[in-house]
């Protein structure tokens, strides 16, 4: 027997009634870019297609490896599948409504601009310092009238009260403890993964709502 | 004075590359934002800081 979801009218009502029907409104009409689709990336995706966001634009060049299980929000079958495949399947079954625009590709300096132009918020989520930097970088630079949340310190099982969000500059945002590296640590643990993935998501959801950090 | 970071440094008169070529910071792993502007990588050996400038180096570690 095929069991029926509700409807995109039902689904938004219960949102709007959540939210408030002129919040839901905004994040309705958003679109976010999530680039890398690791720990951090495929947490974000989750919170914000719980939120109702709008559109999401999901990058990643990789598949789904028996490493990533631990902390990142992918199933035992899907291993060998395309995180952009998986990740929008996974998250169509939770909200099914969100328009979701996926990337297979590296993020390079010669393409970042046209990945990311429809995005009003880009979240940089990648594991490598380096792509973060290279990353961050190339959004001031050239696309200086988009938000950034960005991460950088979130491996080991450090207090989870050392989390946090920092705002930069005016429309930069680093979330993390922004200390803790994967190389000395040796390890990422979900919990940890999650808070610095919730930070940049609630940032997202706070930005649209105009609740900017002081 | 330059504040970097929250620290005010007698730093005034060298350039941002100069400056940093004083720390650890790996050139690879940051991004600069002088006076809530972000600094032009290319920019680095040019931009010289002055006195009450207010400097943010961000420096990335990995994990994700």
């Amino acid at each position: 027997m095929v069991k029926l979801i509700p409807t995109k009218e039902e689904w938004y009502a219960a949102l709007s009634e959540r939210h408030g029907e002129k919040i839901q409104n905004i994040f309705e009409s958003a679109t976010v870019a999530i680039c890398g689709l690791g720990g951090l990336g495929s947490n974000i995706a989750f919170a914000l297609a719980r939120a109702g966001i709008g559109k999401l634009i999901l990058i990643d060049f990789d598949s789904v490896d028996i490493t990533n299980l631990h902390r990142q929000q992918y199933k035992a079958n899907q291993i060998g599948i395309s995180k952009t495949k998986a990740l929008k399947d996974n998250l169509s079954e939770i909200a099914p409504y969100v328009v979701i625009e996926t990337h297979s590709v590296r993020i390079t300096k010669n393409n970042a601009e046209v990945l990311l132009e429809k995005a009003d918020i880009i979240c940089e989520a990648f594991d490598d310092a380096e792509c973060k930097a290279m990353l961050v970088n190339l959004v001031l630079e050239r696309m200086p009238e988009k938000y950034l949340v960005a991460a950088s310190g979130m491996a080991g099982f450090g207090s989870a009260n050392t989390i946090q969000t920092q705002r930069i500059s005016k429309r930069f945002y680093l979330c993390g403890d922004g200390t803790s590296d994967v190389q000395s640590e040796g390890s990422l643990v979900a919990s940890r993964v999650m808070l610095c993935a919730a930070h940049q998501a609630h940032t997202v959801l706070r930005i649209l709502t105009e609740q900017f950090e002081t | 004075m330059v504040k970097i970071n929250g620290e005010e440094l007698n730093v005034a008169g060298k350039t941002i590359a100069e400056y940093l070529a004083t720390t650890n910071y790996d050139p690879k792993r940051i991004a600069v934002e002088r006076n809530g502007d972000i600094v032009f990588k290319s920019q680095y050996g040019e931009t010289l800081l002055q006195d009450g400038d207010s400097v943010e180096v961000v420096s990335f570690v990995g994990g994700g």
